[in-house]
């Protein structure tokens, strides 16, 4: 497939609270850079985000989504990440189902004083999605800018 | 109808030199609801917050979104300002523009559009945002505090005199810690045990504080206020409330060949032991894997001398469980293991030695009795050479990334204590760099240098060799003279790097506080909640948290004392209002959510509705107890009728901020 050089990924990354989300800040704080591309949504847990979020972020023109949450073992509320794990194991043969790459979707582990990590696998996704081109499979064409 | 008010913050230049703040209050104006849309220098400051309360009274908002750093830094400040001004603090939102947007990006333009949709995500979400309030949990007025080392038992006295009760959990059979070993402190060499003793003694003897000794902690559960922990006593064969330390069991003890873990393995020790001689609390322990009596049943020789009939070979591991307000961690370090190490032949040679062995070589309570002789042949060295940095500052697989900060002062001292007592002895330091910040401690290091002639050397010991005649060759290089040096010492002392205590990381998962990839734990925020962890009520005294001298160490306990005193003092806390709940409704009682709740805040109770028919019928729904939810929202996910949701981060909240990311 030809890659557009112009084009310009719609990427929503999910980021609990309590790792990841402050894993981003220390980004910020470093000043470590990361494609625009990616703008994140704070939940408490990993395991808060429902796969209809991910879904949903799919028909209204995301063209990749990520989540992020603690370490396995890290988890501030004991076991979320690993129902993350398993849920998005499950979403991934529903998506294949759909025929979305599922490329389109990652799950990461990204700690509080992984700010570096966090802008690398920003910078890796965001090309990742680049690579994989629009995401035209489920989206909603009322929902598309005119 | 909506009313929210939208206020961009300027940082000074941090978010105006990236974004422009004009532009995106322009744009957040247009979008819906919105009825003030307002730029300012500093928004968290008096004037800027001042500006938000009179918005809110004015224009009668009934949402606020702020534009500024992230939630975790001024959040709060926020709320406060909106509940000041009779609106529900959870009707803010922030959007970060700071952390997640002007420090990450250098193109105006694409930068001001991220703003932008980052703002409308905001104003998407305080559309469906309610007003919530918080419910109050009472707090156990008692702390624990694991790890007894100087940071455990600063900490704990401090919350002593306060007059809360604290408990510490040590997993060795004395309290004291490293500093224990340690013969003299620096800048001002006095002695380690006289003055960490007399604290010891004063956290036995202080009613308030109780020691488990030889014990550790197995299971945590609860919340801020409100943990329940398990504590495994370890089985020590000797009953502890009837020993009185006499010792006579460790003289009459058979089995004496037991390397002493208290002096580093440099001698041995009996199988029934007392660490030391100031040990707290001064109890025997038999160790089982030497004991024969419990090794093979044929001994018993401390049973019959001890008259006070405390050994108990029969003794089990016992679990005490005990309910606690607030948790201090105090794991401290450990010298990392220097196997890898071959150039430096510390595993091939005795008289190659790490400074915690050097320690105990020259402590009068020590293997020699406090005169410095060669492990090997028990001669006096007459040429010791110190290699820095063994591990610190290393970037391969090996070593530790960071400078473990008290090498430099502690050889100076090394060096200083052995010139002083032996003249005729040469000492050279291979160092990468001296760092001695702290009070008095660069003078310290230039009285080492010019009054003690230490031989300090820029440079890297490249290989050490043990030659036939008990020589040790060192191979090094002087970096300042560019030359090649070959030195031939009696002795060669390692400064080890070191590194948080192995039992740190199963802890750290059992109290769900974070570390970082070296295994310290990470504090809430680098400057400004050093002593506190992200999670609430679990607060970080020592090296646990990163590497520290002795004062630092003292200064970190008792401010986590502080921490810790000033959740006890409370009656109750404010809970997270941000919780769990059921539409009872659309329940069906599947239990799903019941099976992921880690808190087990979810019950079933049977509730009675009014069918459209007039008549009544009992199901059994899903009740979330609110002050036991901790707000993670597994349980939400997990329901198949969409019943759970979860305030603050609502299914219709997050769908929002997706639309509104993805327009």
């Amino acid at each position: 497939m030809q890659v557009n050089e112009n084009f310009e990924p719609v990427i929503v990354a999910f980021c609990c609270n309590w790792c990841s989300y402050a894993g981003a800040d220390l980004s910020g704080t470093n000043r470590l850079n990361y494609p625009t591309n990616v703008k994140i949504i704070r939940v408490p847990c990993s395991c808060r985000v429902n796969p209809m979020f991910i879904l949903r972020a799919f028909q209204k023109g995301a063209d990749g989504v990520i989540i992020c949450g603690c370490h396995p073992g890290d988890c501030h509320y004991t076991s979320g990440n690993y129902f993350t794990r398993r849920r998005i194991t499950l979403l991934y043969s529903m998506l294949d189902f759909l025929g979305i790459e599922r490329n389109r979707t990652r799950l990461e582990w990204v700690s509080a004083a992984e700010g570096a990590k966090f802008a690398a696998t920003m910078e890796q996704f965001t090309a990742d999605v680049k690579a994989l081109g629009p995401n035209r499979r489920l989206e909603d064409l009322r929902c598309r800018k005119q | 109808m909506q009313r929210i008010g939208v206020f961009v913050c300027h940082c000074g230049t941090n978010i105006a030199a990236t974004v422009d703040v004009k532009a995106v209050a322009e744009a957040l104006g247009h979008e819906p609801g919105v009825v003030i849309s307002q730029d300012y220098q500093y928004m968290c400051s008096e004037s800027g917050q001042e500006l938000v309360k009179s918005a809110i009274r004015e224009q009668k908002l009934t949402g606020v979104v702020i534009c500024s750093c992230s939630p975790r830094m001024h959040e709060n400040t926020f709320r406060k300002a909106a509940a000041s001004a009779g609106l529900n603090p959870y009707l803010v939102e922030i959007a970060n523009i700071r952390e997640q947007c002007s420090w990450i990006h250098k193109d105006i333009a694409t930068a001001t559009d991220k703003a932008i949709i980052l703002g409308k995500a905001a104003v998407a979400k305080v559309h469906l945002n309610t007003p919530l309030s918080s419910m109050e949990s009472p707090v156990v007025k008692r702390a624990l505090v694991i790890g007894g080392g100087i940071a455990g038992i600063q900490t704990a006295l401090d919350i002593a005199e306060a007059g809360f009760d604290v408990d510490i959990v040590e997993k060795q059979p004395t309290i004291g810690g490293k500093m224990a070993q340690i013969d003299k402190t620096f800048p001002t060499l006095d002695c380690a045990a006289c003055i960490l003793t007399p604290k010891m003694v004063e956290a036995s003897q202080n009613e308030h504080i109780t020691i488990h000794s030889f014990s550790e902690v197995a299971d945590v559960k609860g919340f801020v206020g409100n943990f329940t922990v398990k504590i495994k006593k370890k089985a020590r064969y000797v009953d502890e409330t009837k020993c009185t330390g006499c010792g006579l069991c460790t003289e009459k003890c058979p089995m004496k060949k037991v390397p002493n873990e208290f002096n580093m393995g440099l001698d041995n020790r009996s199988a029934v032991y007392i660490p030391f001689a100031q040990a707290v609390p001064k109890v025997a322990t038999i160790d089982p894997n030497y004991c024969m009596m419990l090794r093979s049943g044929k001994c018993g020789v401390c049973s019959k001398v001890c008259s006070a009939g405390a050994i108990d070979y029969k003794q089990q591991d016992t679990f005490i469980e005990q309910k606690y307000g607030a948790i201090v961690v105090a794991t401290g370090f450990n010298p990392i293991n220097l196997d890898k190490y071959d150039e430096f032949a510390y595993n091939q040679c005795p008289d190659v030695v790490t400074s915690l062995e050097l320690e105990r070589l020259m402590n009068a309570a020590g293997p020699n009795g406090g005169t410095l002789l060669r492990p090997s042949d028990k001669s006096h060295p007459h040429t010791i050479v110190f290699v820095q940095c063994v591990g610190s500052r290393c970037d391969d697989e090996k070593g530790k990334p960071y400078c473990s900060k008290i090498c430099c002062m502690y050889t100076a001292k090394h060096a200083m204590l052995i010139r002083e007592k032996y003249p005729d002895t040469e000492v050279y330091v291979f160092y990468i760099d001296v760092r001695t910040p702290g009070k008095n401690f660069d003078e310290f290091y230039r009285r080492a240098v010019e009054q003690y002639n230490v031989h300090y050397i820029k440079g890297m010991v490249g290989k050490v060799t043990p030659k036939s005649d008990g020589k040790i060759d060192v191979q090094a290089s002087d970096l300042l003279a560019n030359e090649q040096l070959h030195i031939d010492a009696d002795m060669v002392v390692l400064a080890a790097a070191i590194e948080p205590d192995k039992t740190a990381r199963p802890l750290a998962t059992m109290l769900t506080t974070q570390m970082d990839t070296n295994d310290f734990f990470t504090e809430a925020h680098p400057k400004l909640r050093p002593v506190e962890s992200a999670t609430a009520g679990i607060f970080l005294s020592g090296a646990c948290q990163g590497p520290k001298d002795i004062p630092e160490t003292v200064a970190q306990g008792s401010a986590a004392a502080a921490k810790a005193i000033g959740l006890l003092c409370k009656n109750s806390i404010t809970c997270n209002p941000c919780v769990a709940h059921s539409d009872e409704l659309m329940c069906n009682g599947c239990s799903s959510c019941e099976k992921v709740c880690p808190y087990g805040a979810i019950t079933y109770i049977d509730k009675e509705f009014r069918m459209p028919d007039r008549t009544t019928k009992v199901r059994r729904v899903a009740s979330v107890n609110p002050a036991v939810c901790q707000g993670c929202g597994a349980c939400t996910v997990a329901c198949p009728s969409g019943a759970m949701d979860l305030s603050g981060f609502s299914n219709s909240q997050i769908m929002a901020e997706v639309d509104a990311i993805c327009k």
